[in-house]
């Protein structure tokens, strides 16, 4: 198989690798660029474990060509904790219970931060449409929903 | 969340350092990060990729199988067969002395589900792994098939399992687990009104996020370690030792967190077929089942038919409760008959009943073979009885919840398998849902307790 | 279109551990040089929080903080047997046998604690937070920090313990079915209300009530996430699920999760969760197994309010709108008839 050349930053940092060619971008993170944060729990774009943001925009990275991220900027979950600090929304989730098996959350977390990106001050509707792309088999959701909406309280706190 | 501190607080001690405090889990920080270690978090070079061959039919005898083409895939390095696995027919709860082996690693003479494991096709990558299979001829005769639980216990219908004569698991009861307590007909014989109903359920997929899978890896000194997702470490090492007729010691399952597993990850279905890989190959294997592999080949929560016959009297007491359960196990018993034959004890519910006849069947069909789900045994059966309690309590006209009240049992009431309650709380969770949803029941109701019978 | 809104209730028990027994749990527990404990074990975390369970209940035991435990599971090379994480076994079974284990090391624990304070090892008592001392007179005391080097570099002891629960497997008597299926049983009782479209044949489930005996709540929050992510599940199989939605007909079957119906973060139930505690007699601090319990009290209750909404039964699960407007157009048939 032909292997090409990628480059892209991956949670601030520049990385290029070679991958082969039409891998999945969840594959080349998982197992070319050590970062195994985002989930593959279906490879077929239906449960959302793989989330990342590609560009500011949310992208289902097992259906994403690792070729095409060619010069982007890629987030993924592990690269959210700042010097060990988790993230507002890491935060709450561990506060609030809000992860069981945990292997949903990164993926989960993901598309929270995509909304709390755009939309600093969500409704609970806001972050129900936000996340009901990522499914959880385990909490029942409301947890989930209710650490997000706590997250951006204490964004909008530290704003403030 | 609400903790009612006020029911049986002289039985408890509250005032404890850790136990009842909400302490944060210590691994939650790991979910969120992503430093959580699952088994496919893990990469391994030159790690194979194994892709099975299934069976498009529901019930076929195999005539022959051709690999030669598979083999000259590009990338693949190994086909095996069934001839390849040692001790290759096999029943997981063999363990605890529950046979008989019923089921193959790798089908040899006949399929009796649609999707059952063939051919599997060790490759570099998965892509070659999946081309190699699909190159793979199987030559099927097909043979006729039997879907319906009633229809299998029929004396002409299709042989599902050669190991299962008649379609039914054969306990040491006989073709069904047995409960008899009292006398069954003189409780219908005396009842005011007798409701005989029928429920029925379908197949649930236990559904978690991260599918069953495996990585094994040679260690070079002759031992195996097996990073799986399996609920029972021992349960896998026990029987992939069996199937492989390779000793204990030379294997090492390493476990961490699971993505779920709600009961959907206690057959031992990937492993042993991965170490045999490992082994021939000499190099790591990953045999994780894809997400359409997850729904549809994994093994389901069982489908049931439960036909319950109740005898109530017009004050509200169920004086006979006879029960016939069917669980479907599918193909091969896996957990079934174990499962099955846990409604003997249940079927009366948490409710003291003076006669009750119980009946539970496993029977065989040529689905995909059903095994444990949260719940197991009883999730359905709870079902079929409350909604059976639900139709009792409206025939006689009763509110259902006081109707529930005056059948609950109580601590020291002889249950049908023959064991004194303990411990009951029935009455309690009933008095506490009935303030909390305002659902007002008499006065008589709100004085009961689950620790005696009032005068 | 009219909407019609209907409630109905259901009450259940479970039981804790494998059905009929036999199902073993091992625990080892050591102490390090400087005093903190390690729990080994074969046990597996399926993301229920085990391992925070099992701290805790063996940090309790020992009388240390959770803190200075660390549970070592799912490595077959070093954990003893488990039978396994499955039939609400986990907290009861394991948490049983971290019990003894930890009791065994606690004993010598304060043997070693009273040689260095001579006094009598009956005589001591732990404070929760990393201290030993004597009952009655807390100045006189010795740190689980001290304990642990004085065992390691000076008295040679091991501060360790081991721990076996195992439930005798029960052999069902042929011809009465007379049996010891489990030994301790959690219940629950749940109100639900439901509003069914008798157009479109949808249910939508409004709010459970859900009121649990649990035994004992060893950690509350995390008993919480078990009862809110169970009951969801057992709403989500009353209405949406299931691999085979013709069965005994085999086709059509699910594959993904577009296809395989579960309810979303848009369509959950407003979910009231009330517990009582009545410890289990032979249960860690009276746990009982509440990991499967949770999740079906919900589909009857659904199941019985579908019936006072609309008058109709559906008697096979899962209650689909297309089961439902059959359902109401049996019944309405049958009124014509009628």
């Amino acid at each position: 198989m032909a292997r090409v050349p990628v480059q892209f930053t991956l949670n601030g940092q520049d990385r290029a690798e070679f991958v082969e060619s039409g891998v999945t971008l969840l594959h080349a993170l998982r197992h070319t660029m050590g970062d195994t944060s985002p989930k593959a729990g279906c490879q077929q774009g239906t449960c959302g474990a793989c989330t990342v943001i590609v560009d500011g925009e949310l992208r289902l990275s097992c259906l994403t060509l690792a070729e095409t991220c060619e010069g982007a900027s890629i987030e993924t979950a592990a690269g959210l904790a700042n010097e060990g600090l988790l993230h507002p929304l890491q935060r709450a989730i561990v506060d609030g219970f809000a992860a069981q098996c945990g292997f949903c959350t990164p993926g989960m977390i993901m598309a929270a931060k995509t909304l709390l990106d755009h939309t600093p001050n969500p409704t609970r509707d806001d972050v129900v449409e936000a996340i009901s792309g990522n499914i959880c088999r385990c909490t029942g959701y409301e947890p989930i929903i209710q650490a997000v909406l706590t997250a951006a309280q204490s964004n909008s706190q530290k704003a403030g | 969340m609400e903790i009612r501190k006020d029911y049986f607080s002289d039985e408890r001690n509250d005032d404890l350092h850790e136990i009842g405090h909400s302490r944060t889990r210590s691994d939650t920080p790991g979910h969120v990060t992503g430093k959580t270690a699952y088994f496919a978090d893990r990469t391994f070079p030159g790690l194979l990729h194994l892709k099975m061959v299934r069976s498009p039919h529901h019930h076929a005898n195999i005539r022959s199988i051709d690999v030669s083409e598979a083999e000259k895939h590009p990338g693949v390095v190994r086909v095996l067969t069934a001839r390849d696995v040692p001790h290759n027919l096999y029943t997981i709860l063999i363990l605890i002395q529950v046979g008989p082996e019923d089921e193959t690693v790798l089908a040899d003479k006949k399929v009796s589900w649609k999707g059952e494991a063939v051919v599997a096709v060790l490759a570099t990558s998965e892509r070659a792994a999946q081309e190699g299979a699909a190159k793979v001829k199987v030559d099927y005769e097909v043979l006729p098939a039997v879907f319906d639980m009633e229809e299998a216990l029929k004396p002409d219908a299709p042989l599902v399992n050669e190991h299962h004569p008649g379609n039914h698991y054969l306990y040491d009861s006989g073709d069904h687990r047995k409960v008899r307590f009292g006398d069954v007909e003189a409780g219908f014989a005396k009842a005011d009104h007798i409701l005989e109903q029928t429920y029925n359920s379908s197949p649930i997929e236990q559904a978690p996020l991260e599918t069953t899978g495996c990585i094994v890896t040679p260690d070079g000194n002759d031992r195996f370690t097996c990073y799986t997702d399996t609920q029972a470490m021992f349960f896998t090492l026990d029987n992939a030792s069996i199937i492989l007729q390779m000793p204990g010691h030379k294997l090492h399952m390493v476990g961490g967190t699971v993505g779920g597993g709600f009961g959907g990850k206690v057959d031992v279905i990937v492993e042993p077929i991965a170490i045999l890989a490992a082994k021939l190959t000499g190099r790591p294997v990953s045999f994780i089942y894809s997400r359409e592999e997850e729904m549809q080949i994994s093994s389901p929560r069982a489908a049931e038919r439960i036909v319950i016959k109740d005898g109530v009297m017009n004050d509200g007491r169920l004086v006979a409760r006879k029960v016939t359960g069917y669980t479907d196990a599918g193909a091969y018993s896996r957990h079934s008959p174990y499962g099955a034959q846990k409604g003997t004890a249940h079927y009366p519910g948490p409710y003291t009943i003076e006669n009750v006849w119980i009946d539970t069947y496993c029977v065989y069909t040529n689905r995909t073979p059903s095994s444990a789900m949260r719940g197991f045994g009883v999730t359905i059966a709870d079902f079929a009885l409350e909604v059976q309690m639900d139709k009792l309590a409206r025939l006689i006209g009763m509110d259902p919840l006081e109707f529930r009240f005056i059948n609950a049992y109580r601590d020291g009431d002889m249950k049908a398998h023959r064991q004194p309650t303990e411990g009951a709380a029935l009455i309690e969770c009933m008095q506490e849902a009935s303030r909390v949803a305002d659902w007002p029941v008499a006065d008589r109701f709100y004085e009961m307790s689950s620790r005696s019978r009032e005068a | 279109m009219v909407l019609k809104r209907g409630r109905g209730v259901a009450a259940i028990n479970y039981p804790t551990g494998m059905n009929l027994g036999g199902d073993p749990s091992q625990a080892l527990v050591h102490s390090t040089p400087t005093g903190s404990f390690m729990v080994t074990l074969s046990s597996v975390d399926l993301g229920q929080g085990l391992r925070q369970v099992m701290s805790q209940i063996c940090a309790e035991t020992i009388g240390v903080p959770t803190e200075a435990v660390t549970i070592d599971t799912a490595d077959t090379d070093t954990g003893p047997h488990c039978m396994g994480t499955f039939a609400s076994r986990g907290t009861h079974r394991i948490g049983n046998a971290i019990v003894q284990a930890a009791r065994e090391a606690r004993d010598v624990m304060l043997e070693v604690a009273a040689e260095e304070l001579e006094v009598d090892a009956g005589d001591l008592d732990t404070d929760g937070t990393g201290n030993i001392h004597v009952k009655g007179a807390p100045q006189k005391s010795i740190s689980v920090f001290d304990t642990a080097l004085a065992a390691h570099f000076k008295h040679g002891r091991s501060i360790s313990g081991r721990g076996m629960f195992l439930v005798p497997r029960s052999f069902p008597e042929t011809e009465t079915g007379a049996m010891k299926p489990a030994t301790c049983y959690a219940h629950a009782c749940v109100v639900a209300d439901v509003e069914v479209d008798d157009e479109t044949g949808e249910v939508t489930v409004l709010s459970v009530k859900n009121v649990y005996d649990v035994g004992r709540a060893l950690n509350p929050k995390m008993v919480e996430q078990q009862l809110v992510g169970g009951s969801w599940m057992g709403i989500s199989h009353a209405l949406y699920e299931t691999t085979e939605p013709y069965y005994p007909d085999r086709e059509n079957g699910g594959t993904d999760f577009n296809q395989y119906l579960m309810p979303g973060p848009g369509n959950l139930a407003d979910t009231e969760t009330i517990v009582i505690e009545r410890p289990a007699a032979d249960g860690p601090y009276g746990a009982k197994g509440v990991g499967e319990m949770c999740a079906n009290p919900q589909i009857p209750a659904v199941a019985n309010a579908i019936f006072d909404a609309v008058g109709v039964r559906v008697d096979t699960m899962p209650i689909t709108p297309e089961r439902v407007l059959r359902a109401l157009k049996a019944q309405s048939q049958e009124a014509l008839a009628g």
